[in-house]
């Protein structure tokens, strides 16, 4: 059996979840999904269309909301009770964490960012490395593999299951597993407009080249006429052109759209690890040797400055 | 306020990565090393807190004597001192790796209030040996912090997430993992450089354990191979990319 942590935020589903078990139903053994929190049982339909037969929901009075270590507590309880082939999770922050807590509880290695997984002795992972400029093959030596999967390198995909049989369970904390838990929240650092840079299906980043913070107002000007969002490189938010919030990249978000559109950005190492499963990568840049143009499907030679207010005018008329 | 932050040695690669004829490394002939980005952060962490509240900031890193480098370079930023837990220059895998940590900070007289981490490595991004490390000397420890202040014992943290920020706590002695955006940090200046030099760094042996995650080989991700398609010069190539937007149905 292949247990998949199913994360959610007070009941909602985190999406990457759905790959985690869509990368768990390929290894060929049943799969069973586990969330942590009562809320999380609202999900038995939704893990089941994707392929879990059961979902194991831990519930405990002393967790309400996000408490890591206790995640990971009640990951250990469930292995000990129902010895699963291996524990997968989304390579999401929350989930790397909690199985990390779950592996140093078991004193049992943990494999990061999975794109490839099979179960053997030893298993034998292919995992994303560099932020997925590179793939390391890897044994990993234990009964039990702890992994979590590379969250670009699986399509979800409905296995048009029933929904899952809720199975409670109470986990055996310790009061050092509820320490560290989420107090609260605020929505912090949106945007005008609405758009996040995660959800956003048109992104238009800027990086050295654009030269200066005013430049940023072409930029604004073609990602609101597309109802996109604005990003940006390190190099701009280091500069204090642009606030972190907008920095796409390993050090930033790591986005997806179906549109990037790249100007004045050479393509650092970390930034093209930010952007590359974008669908669609169109880069503006005055050099044609620069190094996101192996990562881009179509690029303009030529000054941003110049291009975009065109592209901007030429958008504008077809959009009637 | 006795902090410690634990670095890794790791190549400053730039946009194309070369691997070693055997495929286990990255060649790193022609490259330069560094720190990774947020253990920058982690550093400028540890200075200004000392700064702010007094006692010391020790650095902590385990790989090759090279690594010396790497402390010094941080040294110069601030630090007090520095450990190296000296390799043979090869790759140890999360578990190896924290457990020497472990047992190096076990080894120190001073019972650092706060260890902090980067929130992942640039080359590895494990996502767990300060994990490990945090259940082998039972500390609290909160991830990915963005924001972070220390009253009345208590690091009070935040945690930037897509639907916005995440507040957390945690006693001292604690453990803490930082990202780029926690501040803004300094360049070394001159005689920052010049004390570096004679600031004290321990050199000790680590002994390495059978790795239970063996890295076999690597190899490059493929990128789009065939490149991207030139739609032309400067504004002139505007109509051929609208095009290309209709196709792809963004307009």
């Amino acid at each position: 059996m292949i247990l998949v942590l199913v994360d959610h935020d007070r009941g909602e589903l985190d999406p990457l979840s759905l790959r985690a078990l869509t990368a768990a139903r390929k290894l060929g053994q049943d799969v069973e999904a586990v969330v942590i929190g009562k809320d999380g049982a609202a999900l038995a339909g939704t893990v089941g269309e994707y392929g879990a037969k059961v979902l194991h929901v831990a519930t405990h009075a002393d967790i309400s909301d996000y408490t890591p270590q206790a995640s990971g507590r009640a990951l250990k309880d469930l292995v000990e009770k129902t010895n699963p082939a291996a524990v997968i999770a989304a390579g999401s922050p929350r989930g790397n964490e909690q199985l990390a807590h779950l592996a140093a509880f078991l004193d049992a290695p943990m494999a990061s960012d999975c794109s490839s997984i099979t179960l053997g002795t030893p298993h034998v992972v292919q995992r994303a490395r560099w932020a997925g400029n590179l793939i390391e093959e890897a044994n990993v030596h234990s009964p039990l593999l702890i992994a979590s999967i590379f969250p670009f390198s699986t399509e979800p995909e409905s296995a048009n299951g029933g929904a899952a049989t809720v199975s409670e369970f109470q986990p055996t904390l310790e009061a050092s597993d509820t320490v560290v838990r989420i107090l609260s929240r605020d929505s912090g650092e949106s945007k005008g407009g609405g758009v996040t840079l995660s959800d956003a299906k048109v992104i238009i980043s800027g990086g050295r080249g654009v030269g200066g913070p005013e430049g940023f107002g072409k930029l604004e000007e073609l990602a609101s006429l597309m109802e996109g969002t604005v990003g940006c490189s390190r190099v701009v938010t280091a500069s204090g052109w642009r606030p972190h919030a907008e920095q796409v990249g390993q050090t930033g978000t790591k986005v997806a759209p179906d549109l990037y559109i790249a100007c004045g950005i050479s393509g650092a190492m970390q930034h093209i690890a930010g952007m590359k499963n974008s669908k669609t990568i169109v880069v503006i840049n005055t050099d044609p040797e620069a190094p996101i143009l192996n990562y881009a499907d179509y690029a303009i030679i030529g000054d941003l400055h110049q291009v975009l207010p065109a592209l901007t005018s030429a958008v504008r008329e077809a959009k009637g | 306020m006795d902090v410690l932050v634990c670095l890794k040695r790791v190549p400053l690669a730039g946009g194309t990565l070369i691997l070693t004829p055997d495929a286990k490394d990255i060649e790193t002939k022609h490259l330069g090393f560094g720190i990774s980005p947020h253990e920058e952060n982690a550093v400028e962490a540890g200075v200004q807190l000392v700064e702010q509240m007094g006692g010391t900031l020790t650095l902590l890193t385990l790989g090759p004597s090279d690594a010396e480098e790497q402390l010094r370079a941080q040294l110069a930023i601030g630090a007090t001192r520095a450990v190296l837990l000296e390799t043979d220059g090869q790759e140890w895998d999360p578990q190896g790796t924290a457990a020497a940590l472990v047992d190096a900070i076990n080894a120190e007289e001073t019972k650092f209030d706060l260890i902090i981490f980067g929130a992942e490595s640039v080359d590895s991004a494990g996502y767990q040996i300060h994990v490990r490390v945090a259940h082998a000397l039972n500390r609290p420890i909160v991830t990915n912090v963005k924001a972070m202040k220390i009253e009345n014992g208590i690091a009070s943290c935040e945690r930037v997430v897509a639907t916005g920020r995440e507040h957390y706590e945690a006693p001292l002695p604690a453990i803490v993992t930082v990202r780029d955006g926690l501040n803004i940090p300094r360049y070394p200046s001159v005689p920052g450089r010049m004390q570096a030099r004679k600031k004290p760094v321990d050199m000790k042996k680590a002994d390495p354990r059978v790795p239970k995650l063996e890295k076999l080989n690597l190899t490059i991700a493929p990128s789009k191979s065939t490149g991207a398609e030139i739609l032309g010069n400067g504004a002139d190539a505007v109509p051929a990319l609208v095009e290309v937007l209709k196709k792809i149905g963004a307009l």
